[in-house]
């Protein structure tokens, strides 16, 4: 029996000058096909005696093998090539700019009442609504301000009628809620906030006469002023969050609330202003039949847009209204 | 209320300065909204007077004067003022001074030694304007610091205060306060009945006693009223803000001033008889001071002579019987006005003046008399004149009503701890009587306080003495309950969420509009008006949220935007027979590409099936969509949006009328829907997944080109036709291979069965059931 251990370098060589998938089947043909130098001396085994075929047919298998890998590693070799061209053929500028969708977003004022909603909720306030459009008992009599108080001249009023006026604050909604309350069977503790448009008759750089606000109340058995004072701050800690920041209560007036504050923060080294509260008017209890001596409350309301502007260092009131959309699209 | 810094000094003697003094008042209650110096700082001024006056040999506008400054030697002084002359007193300022611009030193003034400058009001920072020297008095004393001889170390306060505090539209009322909150004494001026001359007098008739609990009034006989209006008075009222005007008026305005009671002086000449105080008759005139003839309604209180109304109680008198410089002999007024009376009324007339302004709030019913005599002193110091006796006539005054202070409530209010002793102590330093048992506290307030009727006003008065800053911030202690959360109920920020990721801008426009957005934009002729609108093209609650919008782009247009997807949530406003209504709305705007610019998509505009998605995505696939008119829209391209057979809303392409109004380049998609309808979510109840796999079948019809697909589509999924599970159109053709007039809708059909694999044979009989129902119902034919 011939030795056919070259027949594997001839492969080898064969298949290595296979550049193609096609050019190797025809390679492995030679040795391995139908009538293949490899398949001829296995056919040829037949004609060895018995001693010697054993050993005959290891050698030829070995040989066999040895093509076998050669085989299987070109081919794979081939494989990679093609695929690596066709990837180079695939690549793409990742560079270019990525299919644009539109861009929305939400206005500023809507951002700032989502926070004071959120932050508010996280110790078990519930939003509560009213109209706009509110009649003169809810904007002013029901909050202890009859008419031609004095008090009723701090609030320049936009009137539709003799009884409806468009709200000048968003404390009536206190009495609508508490009155509904009680409707329900619902006792205190209450605790809301209530956001929304509110009017007045001024239009300057400083003044809209359309802005929000956000009004709280709590209703309790032990509610204090040392509270409303420990709410308030806690949450323009946590609004702004900034853990330093205090905030300062000044005695003032409102016919709904007593004692009664205005608010300050500070703010830069400074006190600024930020909104009014107190602890609700035995008056107003009255007028939603809850028993002064067993319960007490707090109120406060807030400058909507006054936060926004201190949050994100917005410094003209008219651009919220204004809605110039390169404006808007900063808060996205 | 503005106020002399050192007027009220006068009355109270606190060891504050102006700027401790002015937190004092603020964290009191009684904000100070203003504090500035009546003069700019500066040192080294006195009282100089001209001795000689020479022309400079070298400048023509130029003076050297000689200046006593109260020393052995006069000073040389070069001055360009063209009324510096011999004789004339005016500031000096020395060598060495600092003036608010400038410090001076000895210098040569075109060759010629000067030792000083002769100061103007403004070089001084009095004032902002002056024209030449500021012109002293004669009698000034010569050498005398110029700061203490106009009494330039002063400050005006303006307090803005709230309109509980009555009591503090005074000087002393103020010191008072100022004594309460620091625990200094107030030193006020003693007031003695002035010895009467006379017993002349006039009979007071107070008709209306409930409305005028008490009148005083006194003649003053043979006053001079031509005299000048001393300057410390003067001085005094104008630092509070009113102009000296003749002397008899200025001292009723210095008692009103200094003791907060409005006075009024009659030209006892021009009077008629005898006086009383009633309402005014039925169409009874009143030519009143600032030359307004009114005419009176019958809830004016007047007073009155035998031939009519003469002014209009406390709120300003008449014009005929004033005071004037010929005036010799005087009816002086000091009365309490009951507030309900009083208020509103000036209001009505367009008029605040100080007296109405006290009386509506309340002024001290217990000193009516005390301010008429010492008006009548001031009087007789300046004017001369003889004083008659007074007449007073009382009816039933105000009663001041104990009120109990607990000190459990005060602690369990202010949420802080507070001693007996302590709270005694500020009651005592307000000036309230009180007793005491077992820590309840019995307080009478005083007539000058309108605002203590109730605990809380005493809790409060107590918590403003204490300073709301010794109040800690405490975090209420309260049990905890979890809030309820429908999980069907979805809040409007979910709303806003989807329009978000869809490329809408949130916008916030104002709730009043152009009346023509109303009634041409949206047909409304009747839009509810506001009777005090800030503008005219404020002047009407909107209906729709698209007026806002519209302008909105409008505005961004105009500033080179190109592209612009907007919406807005908030109410619009209707009125339904009596009542008002408002319902929330979502609206939207989509202008421009459909995609933002780009190299990886074509440019192609927005049309009604982008906008139609985006509102689907608001609604869901339950809502329905019905070709309708609307006059802000398209009448081709236009629907109302229908859910459980009602309308909720409208969607379409703006009519290209507007479209033009608005001088748009391209065509503008609005939509607006109601909001509550949106909110209601169904909470998802399981069905089970079926284990066969569907089959898609597609098919062809043919239908009339008027036909809506709509119909079509609503039409299959309503008769639930078995196995069929959707049924969608994947393709809307007309053209070469269908007739005229009609159209090809092709439909790809989903069908499966949840119990056992579908055959082609039950899915042969589904097309078949589906082809019948759309053979009957539209006369669809299958395209061959």
């Amino acid at each position: 029996m011939a030795d056919l251990t070259h027949l594997i370098e001839e492969a080898e060589a064969d298949f290595s000058n296979s550049s193609s998938m096609n050019d190797l089947e025809v390679a492995k043909a030679k040795y391995l096909g139908k009538s293949g130098s490899l398949t001829d001396a296995l056919k040829g085994l037949g004609k060895l005696g018995a001693e010697e075929r054993p050993a005959a047919g290891a050698a030829i298998n070995i040989v066999k093998q040895a093509i076998e890998i050669a085989l299987t590693a070109r081919r794979e070799a081939i494989l990679n090539a093609e695929q690596v061209k066709q990837l180079a053929q695939e690549s793409i500028d990742v560079t270019l700019p990525a299919r644009a969708q539109s861009q929305g977003g939400l206005h500023p004022v809507t951002l700032t009442l989502k926070r004071v909603e959120e932050l508010f909720h996280s110790i078990g306030f519930e939003v509560a609504t009213g109209p706009e459009i509110e009649t003169d008992f809810y904007n002013f009599t029901a909050l202890n301000i009859p008419e031609d108080h004095p008090a009723r001249a701090m609030h320049d009023t936009f009137y539709i009628d003799e009884a409806n006026v468009l709200r000048t604050h968003t404390s009536p909604v206190q009495i609508r809620y508490m009155e509904n309350a009680l409707k329900t069977n619902k006792t205190p503790p209450l605790k809301i906030i209530a956001p929304g448009r509110v009017y007045r008759v001024d239009s300057d750089a400083t003044h809209s006469p359309m802005f929000h606000q956000v009004e709280g109340l709590w209703v309790d058995e032990e509610i204090s002023f040392a509270n409303l004072k420990g709410v308030v701050q806690d949450f323009l800690q946590k609004f702004f969050e900034r853990d330093d920041l205090t905030v300062r209560f000044r005695p003032s007036f409102f016919p709904f609330t007593e004692p009664s504050a205005e608010m300050d923060m500070s703010w830069n080294g400074g006190w600024l202003e930020i909104g009014g509260c107190g602890m609700v008017h035995p008056e107003v209890f009255k007028h939603v039949n809850i028993d002064s001596e067993k319960y007490r409350g707090f109120a406060f309301g807030l400058g909507v847009e006054r936060l926004t502007m201190l949050r994100y260092g917005v410094n003209d009131l008219r651009h919220f209204f204004n809605n110039d959309l390169r404006f808007l699209s900063q808060f996205r | 209320m503005q106020f002399s810094e050192n007027w009220l000094r006068s009355l109270v003697d606190t060891g504050l300065d102006s700027q401790a003094l002015s937190h004092a008042l603020t964290m009191a209650g009684l904000e100070v909204e203003d504090m500035q110096s009546v003069a700019a700082s500066f040192t080294l001024v006195v009282v100089g007077e001209v001795i000689s006056a020479e022309k400079h040999p070298d400048a023509d506008r130029l003076q050297v004067l000689k200046v006593n400054i109260g020393q052995a030697e006069p000073l040389q002084i070069v001055c360009g003022a063209s009324n510096a002359r011999v004789g004339l007193k005016a500031p000096c300022a020395l060598v060495g001074a600092q003036l608010p611009e400038i410090s001076i030193k000895q210098a040569k003034v075109r060759g010629i030694e000067s030792f000083g400058m002769m100061c103007s009001s403004k070089e001084l920072g009095i004032t902002v304007e002056a024209t030449g020297l500021l012109e002293l008095a004669h009698n000034a004393v010569v050498g005398q610091d110029i700061r203490e001889h106009l009494d330039l170390n002063d400050h005006l306060f303006t307090l803005k205060l709230t309109p509980n505090r009555s009591d503090c539209l005074s000087l002393i009322g103020i010191a008072r306060d100022v004594a309460a909150i620091t625990g200094a004494r107030t030193q006020f001026v003693d007031i003695a009945a002035v010895s009467v001359e006379s017993q002349q007098t006039k009979q007071v008739s107070v008709i209306e006693q409930a409305a005028c609990p008490r009148y005083c009034g006194r003649l003053i006989t043979g006053i001079n009223a031509k005299v000048a209006t001393p300057d410390w008075m003067a001085k005094r009222l104008e630092r509070s803000g009113l102009r000296s005007i003749s002397v008899v008026v200025d001292v009723t305005n210095y008692v009103l001033l200094e003791l907060g009671q409005p006075m009024h002086a009659f030209d006892a000449a021009k009077l008629s008889g005898d006086i009383s105080v009633r309402f005014a008759k039925a169409g009874e005139s009143l030519n009143l001071l600032n030359d307004q003839t009114i005419t009176l309604k019958a809830d004016d209180l007047v007073i009155a002579d035998e031939q009519g109304a003469v002014a209009l109680a406390g709120i300003m008198g008449g014009k005929p019987t004033s005071v004037d410089d010929e005036t010799t002999d005087i009816f002086l007024e000091s009365a309490y006005f009951v507030p309900s009376v009083i208020a509103g009324k000036a209001r009505r007339l367009g008029l605040s003046t100080d007296s109405s302004y006290r009386f509506e709030r309340g002024v001290d019913f217990g000193n009516t008399r005390q301010a008429l005599e010492y008006a009548t002193t001031l009087i007789q110091k300046i004017c001369g004149g003889q004083a008659c006796a007074v007449t007073e006539v009382v009816g039933a005054l105000p009663v001041r009503h104990s009120v109990t202070l607990r000190m459990a409530r005060l602690v369990s209010v202010l949420g802080i701890a507070f001693e007996q002793v302590k709270v005694a102590q500020l009651l005592t330093q307000l000036g309230f009587a009180f007793t005491e048992t077992n820590g309840e506290f019995t307080v009478t307030p005083p007539s000058y306080r309108f605002d203590i009727a109730i605990e809380e006003d005493l809790i409060e008065e107590i918590a403003r003495l204490h300073g709301y800053d010794h109040i800690p911030a405490t975090p209420p202690i309260a049990s905890l309950n979890m809030l309820a959360a429908p999980e069907a109920q979805l809040h409007l920020n979910q709303l806003r969420n989807v329009l978000v990721s869809d490329g809408y801008q949130e916008v916030v426009t104002y709730s009043f509009v152009d009346e023509s957005w109303e009634r041409d934009l949206l047909g409304n002729p009747s839009p509810i008006k506001l009777k005090n609108p800030i503008a005219s093209n404020l002047s009407v609650m909107r209906t729709s949220l698209w007026g806002g919008l519209l302008d909105t782009l409008t505005y961004n247009l105009n500033r080179k935007q190109d592209r612009a997807y907007l919406f807005e949530i908030g109410a619009v406003y209707y009125q339904k027979d009596a009542s008002y209504h408002e319902v929330t709305r979502v609206a939207g705007l989509a202008y421009g590409s459909a995609k933002p610019e780009q190299w990886a998509v074509s440019g192609t505009d927005i049309d009604f099936f982008d906008i139609k998605a985006q509102v689907e995505a608001l609604v869901g696939a339950e809502a329905l969509f019905e070709k309708a008119e609307h006059s802000a829209l398209h009448p081709g391209q236009s629907a109302q949006i229908l859910l459980d057979g009602k309308v909720i809303g409208w969607l379409g392409k703006l009519h290209p009328k507007w479209q033009q109004h608005y001088s748009l380049p391209k065509g503008a998609y609005l939509f607006e829907l109601d909001v509550a309808v949106l909110l209601n979510s169904t909470l998802v109840a399981y069905q089970e997944v079926s284990k066969f796999l569907p089959i898609r079948r597609d098919i062809a019809i043919v239908v009339d080109e008027d036909l809506a697909v709509g119909d079509v589509l609503t039409c299959v999924k309503a008769a639930q036709i078995p196995a069929i599970l959707d049924v969608a159109l994947f393709d809307l053709y007309q053209g070469k291979g269908v007739a005229e007039n009609k159209k090809s809708l092709a439909l790809s059909v989903l069908m499966h069965d949840t119990q056992k694999t579908l055959t082609d044979s039950d899915a042969d009989t589904a097309i078949a059931n589906l082809l019948q129902l759309l053979q009957v119902k539209f006369a669809a034919e299958l395209r061959s």
